[in-house]
């Protein structure tokens, strides 16, 4: 099957089995997109799928014939510069997925799509909803806020 | 994960070898397969089916294609202008990420998240016929408290279908015989004694969309939600409500519960208790008791019942 990470196209023979995730990891050497729970639950292996921020242990390759993936190590976003400003994490492992999805969310939020909050402005409580799919068990969510706050603008 | 054979479908009525499942967004299906709690031996893509699109229907309605994502329809301006619940239902479940993928038909034939179905060392009705359910003894604390059966106490996990059944949504099906359509209220089962069978799709049959009627006073509709964390969390309890009050009184109204019964439940009974009756606290709490006379709770759940009740009037004052 065909695949284009990052902008590189990649031909591949999976396993049906494989995950995306899977297959960045151990097929692509692209280890910075992370398995955490495997089950869909923690985040860590947010990437963006055709520009739409996906949980990549939950897809199987296989399903995603000529899509375009954008992992951790091909996002150039100011989110990653506001990250290390406020040290929006400790250990690290779940910043590659929270950061994945901070781009995907902000594209959302661009896109004028609703949340459960009901906000008019991307305010705290916007943003500790919209990213609720992504874990931190260090718990530095409250410097992740203002990192992705300013990122958005404001 | 067992081993499996992948193939695309080509035909939304060319239906199912024995052992295949259909394959949408994925998000339960690939990780009830991990856990070994579904091991499809063919898995039929219907990703490429072109179900896709939000459609209005001749004279009002929306034509919801089974492939719409959850992200796109919770988004979509004539959802949250003409049914704001299911827009609400919709972003009250799962997280950003699984939206992005989940679809509409996948999201009605999701299975339980009952912790002994999940488990596939566990006994379970539903998963192995005539093992036994340990949830009646065991952990219950979110399961059903109304149209439960000895043999399965589960409840079927999802936000979107409340709203949908609240507002006689009714889904399109096609499979090897032909074309036929079935209320969403009537999509589910209640377990019985073959809790292994969550709907009554025959095997092979696939949904291809879900038609959402005309109804005008959905425009004041509203869903609300309580679960044990503030967000990305099944429900433990939910009520879907439209409802048409005019001069403090209420002329018509929606009722639907989640996280109560194998199936989304429509409270019929909540709706005739209120038609006719004044717009008021009394009479909405009331109304859920007329419904909830029937629930059956366990030793850990029977919390549910005053939940459902006081959601049931918070809601419709929010309406009022």
């Amino acid at each position: 099957m065909d695949l284009v990470v990052n902008g590189v196209e990649h031909s591949l023979d999976l396993d049906p089995r494989t995950t995306l995730l899977d297959t960045l990891r151990e097929h692509l050497g692209l280890t910075g997109s992370k398995k955490g729970c495997d089950h869909g639950q923690c985040g860590a292996c947010t990437v963006l799928l055709d520009g739409r921020r996906v949980n990549s242990c939950l897809i199987l390759a296989i399903s995603q014939q000529g899509a375009s993936v954008t992992t951790i190590e091909g996002v150039d976003h100011p989110v990653q510069q506001k990250f290390v400003e406020h040290d929006g994490f400790q250990c690290g492992y779940c910043t590659p997925g929270q950061i994945c999805s901070a781009v995907g969310m902000l594209d959302e939020v661009a896109k004028g799509w609703p949340s459960a909050i009901g906000d008019e402005e991307l305010t705290d409580a916007e943003i500790r909803e919209r990213m609720s799919g992504n874990l931190c068990r260090c718990g530095a969510y409250p410097n992740m806020i203002p990192a992705i706050r300013e990122a958005a603008g404001r | 994960m067992k081993t499996f054979t992948y193939r695309t479908a080509t035909d939304v009525a060319q239906g199912l070898e024995p052992g295949a499942t259909f394959l949408a967004g994925g998000t339960n299906l690939v990780d009830l397969m991990k856990l070994g709690v579904a091991t499809p031996d063919v898995l039929v893509d219907v990703n490429r089916l072109g179900l896709g699109e939000v459609g209005d229907l001749p004279g009002g309605g929306l034509r919801i294609g089974a492939g719409v994502r959850n992200s796109d329809l919770a988004a979509d301006p004539r959802v949250r202008r003409d049914y704001p619940v299911l827009s609400e239902a919709l972003l009250a479940g799962a997280s950003g990420q699984l939206r992005n993928m989940a679809t509409t038909a996948g999201n009605l034939l999701q299975r339980t998240r009952c912790r002994y179905f999940m488990d596939a060392t566990m006994p379970c009705n539903k998963r192995r016929p005539g093992s036994g359910c340990p949830a009646r003894e065991g952990d219950h604390r979110n399961l059903a408290i109304l149209g439960a059966s000895p043999s399965c106490v589960a409840t079927h996990p999802s936000d979107m279908a409340v709203a949908l059944a609240a507002l006689d949504a009714v889904v399109r099906i096609s499979g090897p015989a032909g074309e036929r359509t079935v209320p969403v209220t009537e999509l589910h089962r209640l377990p019985g004694d073959t809790p292994d069978r969550d709907t009554v799709l025959e095997h092979g049959e696939l949904i291809t969309a879900v038609d959402v009627p005309s109804l005008g006073f959905a425009a004041r509709s509203a869903y609300r939600k309580v679960r044990d964390r503030a967000s990305y969390a099944f429900a433990v309890g939910s009520v879907a409500a439209a409802a048409q009050i005019t001069d403090g009184t209420v002329t018509d109204v929606r009722l639907a519960f989640g996280a109560v019964a194998h199936k989304p439940w429509r409270a019929f009974a909540a709706e005739e208790a209120l038609r006719g009756r004044p717009a008021t606290r009394e009479s909405f709490r009331a109304a859920a008791d007329a419904e909830l006379a029937a629930a059956e709770p366990l030793r850990d759940n029977a919390f549910k019942v005053p939940l459902i009740r006081n959601l049931v009037a918070s809601v419709l004052e929010g309406l009022a």
